[in-house]
């Protein structure tokens, strides 16, 4: 008994333990909000649980939600780890969807290997584009902080001109043509409104909950990915070298690695894997790409998720899920309680203002365990 | 043509207003020492506030007022914890940009009905223009004066920063944290109560910035009104050196390709205003990489100090 106690404590003083308490305090503070607005906190997040949870299409769309977080909290994770600070995976997506747009949209090639085609191709633009930020730090000093902020504006410009432009542009809308079939990923998406398969669906009463949102492969994607991730960080050489540019530049340099040259590499990869991000996200759900008003907070929210995950690959894509969940479910409340959905935002706000200070957390832990310690001796 | 001219060059200081409000909040804010990336989400505080406040009590000066409250309110956050509690300062900076809006439209949809877009402010209640009827209507000197007062104020703002920052006491102590903090230690300087006073400042800033857009820019709002202009004012004050000054030129680099955009799209010029959009963006990478070289911040910009137990 004794000892399981004593684990408990060292967990919740390790990195994990650390993030658990901050999700758990974010929560709080969200009741709290909800509370001071005038709505039971506790119907809310039975509202959200079960907007989550309730049915096979409610959890399809929260994993359908977390795959591009998923993703663009890797890029960033990978960056960080390097010593980098990305603030472009926005402008990377933007771009990775683009591209997979016009390679969906205008190469003719067989089923699968469209798929591969836009997949790489997407991948590899965007990588390009956030090795541009890599490349203007390593050969000009460039901040990478400010150099991805203003690719992020490039990109979210060049998406607008591309898409409004003739050929690309479906007629009177402000979105592109949608890409062909055989460059869509979603799970059987002609076949489940024929006849036949409604037919058998109908018997499958799960897989057909399921199949009314536009399951896909995305997310088997991205969590191979955030296994190519872990192994580069932790198994390849590499992967050393990255992170140890990261922890040290100048010991890096001195131990004989190119900081130069690794910091172009380290942002092409988290470039590709916003990228694929926004690849995914168009075959798999938006099949286009639509003019951008504003930025669409992918990236945004990836830095949110990779904090939260502690900057690993795993961590991203526990992060992930929870991030997709509570932008899937939060708003829920909206519609039936008519409470408002920012909750979300404070919550995930408030969890990552304590991740932030794990300092003040330490204290609280210490201070408790002191207490009880004097209140022993007394 | 003339006419022309003065109306890109009036929509460009319109649009560069809120812009070197916020960038001057991360100018003091990094000299001291602390990094902010957290302008975005206090500036999106500052923008509902300014608004909120505006459409309920008619009183634009009041409204303006409030915004920096508000925002300084958030910012206090950033620096409970990036001071005292020696937070990894771009963490903080990113949870603020989540509860700014977050909190933002969260009382937006309490005050205004579950509408996530304030209601407009009545004419009156917006920023006044100290010359308007100076000049004959229309003319080049009353589309490029004719401003509102915040555009003033702004420009006030950075003379002011610059006088603070290089020719007090004051000024000195602050950069002084920023480059050295230890060493400011030593000489009796208490960092903290520096860096507290500079990081609350930049929130009062950011959140003249939001009102900055809310009260005379538009005249309410609403969720994409504050839509990564707290990052382009965090760029210009990189672009500027960390300097009030320069903060200030490249705020209005930023401003005129704003006006030059909504000057082409009254025309029917065949130039896509897309690519025009994009062109601010694309020169300041060119400027960094061939005209300004290195940018390097404050010595001690984003480290947290924490003083030695004795």
């Amino acid at each position: 008994m004794a000892k399981s106690k004593f684990s408990f404590k060292k967990f919740l003083k390790g990195k994990v333990g650390f993030t658990f308490i901050s999700i758990f305090i974010g929560l709080i503070v969200g009741a709290i909000a909800l509370l001071i607005a005038g709505y039971n906190p506790i119907t809310a997040y039975g509202i959200i649980i079960k907007g989550i949870f309730g049915r096979p299409k409610y959890i399809a769309y929260t994993i359908l939600y977390s795959t591009p977080l998923i993703l663009t909290g890797l890029s960033v994770a990978f960056a960080f780890r390097t010593g980098l600070f990305n603030i472009g995976a926005e402008g990377q997506y933007i771009i990775g969807a683009l591209v997979a747009t016009m390679v969906g949209y205008f190469l003719h090639l067989p089923p699968v290997i469209h798929v591969i085609f836009v997949f790489l191709l997407a991948a590899l633009a965007a990588g390009l584009y956030g090795g541009i930020a890599g490349f203007l730090k390593a050969k000009f000093g460039v901040h990478e902080v400010i150099a991805t902020i203003m690719l992020n504006w490039i990109a979210l410009y060049l998406n607008n001109f591309i898409v409004m432009s003739e050929g690309v542009r479906r007629p009177e809308s402000e979105s592109s043509y949608k890409i062909l079939d055989t460059a869509r990923i979603i799970i059987l998406e002609k076949w489940k409104w024929t006849d036949e398969g409604r037919q058998w669906l109908s018997n499958h009463p799960i897989l057909q909950d399921i199949l009314k949102t536009p399951a896909n492969w995305g997310f088997l994607v991205a969590i191979l990915l955030a296994v190519v991730v872990w192994y580069i960080l932790n198994k390849t050489t590499l992967g050393y070298e990255l992170r140890a540019v990261g922890f040290n530049k100048h010991a890096a340099e001195y131990g004989g690695i190119a900081v130069e040259k690794s910091m172009v590499r380290s942002m092409f990869i988290a470039g590709s894997l916003a990228g694929a991000a926004g690849a995914l996200q168009v075959m798999g759900v938006t099949k286009a790409v639509t003019k951008l008003a504003a930025m669409e907070g992918y990236g945004f929210d990836g830095i949110a998720v990779s904090l939260i995950g502690s900057n690993t690959a795993f961590g991203s894509v526990f992060a992930g899920l929870l991030f997709g969940a509570l932008k899937y479910g939060g708003p829920k409340i909206q519609s039936t309680l008519g409470a408002p959905s920012e909750m979300i935002d404070i919550v995930i706000g408030t969890i990552v203002f304590f991740i932030a200070i794990p300092k003040f957390i330490k204290m609280v832990l210490d201070f408790r365990s002191n207490k009880r310690g004097d209140k022993n001796v007394g | 043509m003339l006419a022309n001219l003065g109306f890109i060059l009036g929509t460009t200081l319109l649009y560069s207003a809120p812009l070197m409000f916020t960038s001057l909040g991360g100018v003091i804010s990094e000299n001291s020492g602390v990094v902010n990336i957290g302008l975005e989400g206090m500036m999106a505080i500052g923008a509902f506030t300014g608004a909120t406040v505006g459409f309920y009590s008619g009183n634009p000066w009041l409204a303006f007022l409030a915004a920096g409250i508000a925002s300084g309110i958030l910012a206090l956050l950033h620096a409970i914890a990036s001071v005292t509690f020696a937070a990894d300062q771009v963490v903080s900076g990113i949870a603020i940009n989540f509860l700014g809006p977050g909190l933002a439209l969260f009382l937006s949809r309490l005050f205004f009905d579950g509408a996530t877009m304030t209601e407009s402010i009545d004419f009156n209640a917006k920023m006044p223009r100290p010359l308007n009827g100076v000049f004959a209507q229309n003319s080049f000197l009353d589309l490029v004066f004719n401003q509102y007062a915040t555009v003033y104020l702004a420009f006030l703002l950075v003379l002011i920063m610059w006088f603070l920052l290089y020719k007090t006491k004051l000024g000195l102590r602050i950069r002084a944290v920023g480059e050295h903090p230890k060493a400011a230690d030593t000489l009796g300087i208490n960092v903290y109560k520096i860096r507290y006073l500079c990081v609350i400042l930049s929130g009062i800033f950011a959140g003249f910035g939001g009102a900055a857009m809310s009260l005379a820019v538009v005249s309410n709002f609403r969720p994409t009104l504050i839509s990564g202009h707290g990052f382009i004012a965090l760029a210009a004050m990189i672009f500027g050196k960390w300097k009030p000054q320069g903060a200030m030129l490249a705020c209005l680099l930023f401003g005129a390709s704003q006006g030059l955009v909504i000057f082409i799209g009254r025309t029917d010029l065949q130039v896509s205003s897309q690519i025009l959009a994009m062109l601010p963006y694309v020169l300041t990478l060119v400027i960094l990489t061939g005209f300004v070289g290195r940018a390097n911040g404050p010595a001690a910009d984003g480290i947290p100090y924490e003083k030695d137990e004795a």
